[in-house]
């Protein structure tokens, strides 16, 4: 009994050495030389692997960014400056910093502003619906309500409203990673620069049809009117295919455009409630300063 | 129009087979087998029967209700099709909470933590018997008397299977045509004369129900007649070279629950290949492997094994058995 | 036995309705509206103005390019506007809307009915006038047909194939053509034969066309080189790859036309407007439609004007049924649903279905039980249990490796799966994201 005791623990243990050495032999025989930058850069990158640098992961982009001579087009958005500057610190470069930015649907079509013109009965994705057909509503251009941005949406920032049918984003948590811009099959997310206090002014409309066309599809579509343009002081204005776009770094929040706008496409969010007429200037005044 | 219209991809129409069609299928498909098995097992096989398929009912929906908080798809009939075929593999004088174990072990073990119908690599009714019979072997191998017991449960009389005789003649040493002397003759196994677990014992019955299934086009022929076409070619080549230590190719067929492996559990949907190449081979797969284990393994009976090992496969012979493409063979560009 | 090609397939329910109605000569609708984009390739470029007069049969838009095709003025009338219509996907595209006045056709259009068998053009011509025409394949693929007609370098064409198989449930236009129009498909099939420069074509039908096949098989023995073949019904045997194999047996390979086994495949439909444009001049602005559905009063074959809208050829059949749900352009497998029937009749449009409320929805789709239907049905080998989820990963590399562009987008295993699974919804989506990518590798 000691006997295959003994000799169990004995040929146990001779085995264990032997396959020890032979893996000590291997590992050192095959072992690939790989910078140790990469592993102290990756520990700093968010671990999200969300692809929203355009690289496939975090590990991949800290072999390109140590790669890399200067850190050109090289910008984790999930991290932001902070993290880019603490890279930058560990491999001697100086990072660029990029202002902060919030994903931004530009589409109000919920169910009570853009009607329904047909039911849709099919595997329940954007992509599908954008494939087959119009959409559920007269407008071709708006959102699909099927929430492929949600299901894509590594950080749990996207919900689905389900009164109004229209994803909605959360301001606390966007990273503005750009997964849901990429997958829109519509194209209705922007990434738009970030303001203190989550203060936000955009047009909340796609749809390039004529003025007419577009408000018989929605009530709050753009039509084109050229308001907002000619009001704006700061030329952040655009005027395209009959829709208004506002540049979010020329803009300078001075909610002039907002109360122009005939169909209320305009959206602007995070600012205290307007004051009567006369008051609006000092509103601007201090939003300004 | 008031109403507005439907818009869908297409196509517009879909074939009126449905899951639960398919599963209820099965289920009326087992129904000789079921008459048979109560006329010969009496009071035990209903309880058993009953039992199994209300256990694994009842564990389906709590696991869906409470574990996976997912939809409840009891109605598509699986759970009903597992509990069934469970029992079937189970003898008829098994305790009651034996019977609720391998139900649970069944749906919970073998299906559910796959993630559901559909998903299990392994035959779940299978899974709860093997289970079963490593956990609790004496209960397991202890069959009622055909007939005679048919009033008792679980002090039924006992007896041996006609394969658990042979092994253990041959254990002995003994001349297998000896040994076939005891044992009812082929006419008997074939109409379900003999000790065994539930469903396996008239091949008639379960003949009749494989004929339904055709018909009704839930199975296609090729995993039951490749598997008993193994089993036969093997077995008779081993007969022909010996025919004093082995039994003949008939009796192997009619006895051990190959002809309910081979119509009922290889066949499962979810756990049988895709091609049809794919499913010969694992037909092959299956008799080859039973032949060993009954042949030359501890086991007097080795079908569930044989099965659950080439479930196993499946996968693999999904990924390098493909259907031939259409245009494939010809070089283009 | 009689011939059908190998794999797969399935066996949808025939509900030819119209099957024995005679084609009636639809009324003139008060305005049409003609897309300019009714083919496969660019769309073509308006010829008219707002307010120009048109007549019958008048070259009203121009195709540019090698894929593209003409287009004429279905009705006689003045142009309305030069505007935005949907089409049946439901996006707006450029038609020119016509404002019907009276029925006034262009003077070398030769209206009478008679039969003309005399073959005069060469084969040049002949490929000249199917241009001027603007011809297309009428079977609903619309593919120019001139560009099938000019074989490319280094390939040989020796034989043409016809399709008669309509394998598509509901529809009966190609049915009602044969029976009402034989002989005039019979000479246009000579005249694609003269263009081709072959000797033989082969005119397939399904034997659920009994009828079809033979009076077509009568007709046949009065001209030389043409065989009609009787073929077993299957679905999708309308396809060309698995007509050409039902015929002559040859398999056209992965990625390939029928022309790399010496075929080219046209419609009855096609050979009939062949004939149509090279004997009696008549471009193509009109076509056969089958309106049909099993609670429409009346389901009929009509001689429809191109740019007739879809809720004028209803109201002909005898109005929309109370409980429709979903109306489709095309037949019941891969046809398009409508989202509006103010959707103007297209040279493809091979019929109007429409289905009721019961029938519209989908059935619930439950979890994949591995049942092997939809590889053994899938006409192409492939495995669309497989195909669908990882197209829903957009695993592309993968999706490419199990050959999804083989995929011909048929509907039988959505059609066959028991499970109600959006197979074909996924596949489809994979397949034009992985076209996407391999034609960004070809720039």
């Amino acid at each position: 009994m000691t006997a295959t005791i003994v000799y169990t623990i004995i040929s146990l243990s001779l085995l264990g050495a032997v396959a020890a050495i032979v893996l000590y032999i291997v590992a050192q025989r095959f072992r690939v030389y790989e910078d140790p930058r990469i592993d102290l850069v990756e520990a700093e990158l968010p671990a999200a692997n969300c692809g929203g640098c355009g690289y496939a992961g975090c590990r991949n982009l800290a072999e390109t960014l140590v790669k890399s001579e200067n850190f050109e087009g090289l910008f984790c958005p999930v991290g932001g400056n902070e993290t880019m500057a603490r890279i930058g610190a560990i491999l001697g470069r100086e990072a660029d910093t990029q202002e902060t930015r919030i994903a931004v649907l530009r589409c109000n079509g919920s169910c009570e502003n853009s009607p329904r013109t047909s039911n849709f009965d099919g595997a329940h994705t954007c992509a599908i619906v954008s494939a087959l057909y119009s959409g559920e509503t007269g407008c071709q251009y708006g959102c699909h309500g099927f929430g492929d941005c949600v299901a894509v949406c590594s950080f749990d920032a996207l919900h689905m409203d389900p009164d109004t049918g229209l994803p909605v984003v959360d301001e606390q948590k966007c990273t503005a990673c750009g997964a849901c811009v990429k997958t829109c099959p519509r194209n209705l997310f922007e990434l738009r620069k970030k303001w203190k206090g989550d203060k936000k002014i955009y047009v909340s409309c796609m749809n390039e049809d004529k003025g007419g066309l577009a408000r018989k599809n929605c009530s709050v579509a753009c039509i084109g009117c050229n308001k907002c343009f000619k009001v704006c002081p700061h030329e952040a204005i655009v005027m395209r295919n009959n829709l208004a776009f506002i540049d979010s770094y020329k803009c300078k929040l001075c909610r002039k455009c907002a109360p122009e706008c005939p169909t209320h496409a305009i959206i602007e969010t995070g600012f205290p409630p307007r004051k009567i007429k006369a008051d609006e200037k000092t509103v601007e005044d201090t939003i300004i300063n | 129009m008031s109403k507005l219209l439907t818009v869908s991809p297409s196509p517009h129409i879909g074939s009126d087979q449905s899951v639960q069609e398919l599963m209820y299928g099965v289920i009326l498909s087992l129904v000789p087998a079921l008459l048979v098995t109560l006329y010969v097992f009496g009071i035990g096989a209903l309880i058993v029967v009953a039992l199994s398929v209300f256990s694994c009912i009842l564990f389906e929906w709590g696991i869906q209700k409470y574990l996976m908080k997912s939809e409840i798809r009891i109605r598509d009939g699986s759970a009903a099709v597992t509990g069934l075929l469970l029992a079937f593999n189970l003898p008829s004088n098994l305790p009651w909470w034996m019977v609720v174990l391998g139900a649970l072990f069944a749906i919970g073990i073998g299906k559910m933590t796959y993630g559901g119908l559909g998903n299990n690599p392994f035959n779940p009714a299978l899974v709860g018997r093997v289970f079963l019979l490593i956990s609790f072997p004496v209960q397991m191998t202890s069959w009622p008397l055909p007939v005679v017991s048919r009033m008792h449960y679980l002090d039924a009389t006992t007896g041996a299977t006609p394969l658990g005789l042979l092994k253990e003649a041959v254990r002995n040493g003994e001349a297998v045509p000896e040994v076939m002397k005891q044992i009812p003759d082929h006419m008997q196994l074939f109409l379900g004369q003999m000790g065994g677990s539930l469903g396996e014992i008239s091949a008639l019955a379960l003949i009749i129900g494989f004929i339904w299934l055709l018909y009704k086009r839930i199975i296609t022929w090729h995993i039951p007649v490749f598997m008993v076409g193994t089993i036969f070619v093997f077995t008779g080549i081993l007969w022909w070279l010996n025919p004093v230590r082995n039994a003949t190719p008939v009796f192997h067929i009619l006895t051990g629950g190959v002809l309910l492996g081979a119509i009922y559990m290889a066949t499962d949907l979810v756990t049988s290949p895709m091609t049809r190449a794919g499913m010969i081979l694992y037909a092959a797969g299956i008799g080859l492997i039973t032949v060993i284990i009954r042949v030359y393994g501890a086991y007097p009976e080795g079908v569930s094994f044989a099965i659950l090992i080439m479930n196993a496969f499946v996968p693999l012979i999904n990924k390098y058995i493909k259907p031939r493409r259409f245009g494939e063979e010809v070089k283009h560009g | 036995m009689l011939r059908t090609f190998h794999k797969g397939g399935i066996h949808p329910p025939d509900t030819k309705l119209s099957a024995h109605q005679p084609i009636r000569d639809l009324p003139l609708p008060g305005s049409v509206a003609v897309l300019l984009s009714q083919h496969m390739g660019a769309p073509a470029r308006a010829v008219v103005n707002k307010g120009d007069a048109v007549k019958t049969g008048q070259l009203i838009a121009r195709g540019e390019g090698f894929l593209s095709s003409h287009v004429h003025s279905p009705v006689s009338g003045t142009v309305a506007k030069i505007e935005e219509v949907h089409d049946v996907s439901g996006y707006r595209r450029q038609a020119v809307y016509i404002d019907v006045l009276g029925d006034d056709w262009e003077d070398s259009i030769i209206r009478d009915g008679t039969l003309d068998k005399n073959i005069r053009s060469d084969g040049e011509e002949i490929l000249k006038k199917i241009v001027d025409a603007g011809i297309v394949g009428l079977g609903g693929a619309t593919f120019p047909t001139h560009v099938k007609l000019s074989v490319p370098r280094g390939k040989e064409a020796t034989c043409i194939i016809i399709n008669g198989v309509e394998c598509e449930p509901y529809l009966t236009a190609d049915h009602a053509l044969m029976l009402e129009k034989g002989e005039e498909i019979m000479v246009g099939i000579q005249l694609l034969k003269k263009a081709l420069h072959v000797n033989k074509a082969y005119l397939g039908i399904e034997n659920n066309k009994q009828d079809a096949v033979e009076h077509m098989q009568r007709l046949a023995c009065g001209f030389e080189g043409i065989e009609v073949c009787e073929l077993q019904v299957k679905y999708p045997q309308g396809g060309e790859k698995q007509l050409v194999q039902a015929i002559i047996g040859r398999e056209v390979p992965s990625g390939g036309l029928p022309i790399d086994v010496g075929v080219v495949v046209f419609n009855v439909g096609t050979a009939f407007a062949v004939y149509e444009a090279l004997q009696k001049n008549k471009p193509l602005i009109e076509r056969i439609v089958t309106v049909t559905g099993r609670h429409l009063k009346q389901p009929s074959n009509f001689r429809t004007r191109i740019g007739t809208p879809v809720s004028v050829l209803i109201d002909a059949a005898g109005g929309i049924p109370e409980n429709t749900g979903k109306i489709i352009s095309g037949g019941p497998m891969m046809g398009k649903a409508l989202s509006n029937t103010e959707v103007p009749v297209v040279k493809g449009t091979s019929g109007i279905l429409i289905l009721p409320e019961e029938e519209s929805a989908r059935q619930t789709s439950q979890p994949c039980i591995r049942c092997a239907r939809c590889l053994s049905v899938c006409p192409m080998g492939l495995e669309p249990y497989l195909l669908m989820p990882l197209s829903q990963q957009n695993l592309f590399d993968r999706l490419e490796y199990e050959h999804i562009m083989d995929c011909i987008e048929c509907g039988s295993c959505s059609y066959i799966c028991p499970a109600c699974r959006p197979l074909l919804d996924y596949i489809r989506l994979g397949k034009s994201n992985v076209g996407k990518i391999i034609r960004s590798r070809k720039k």
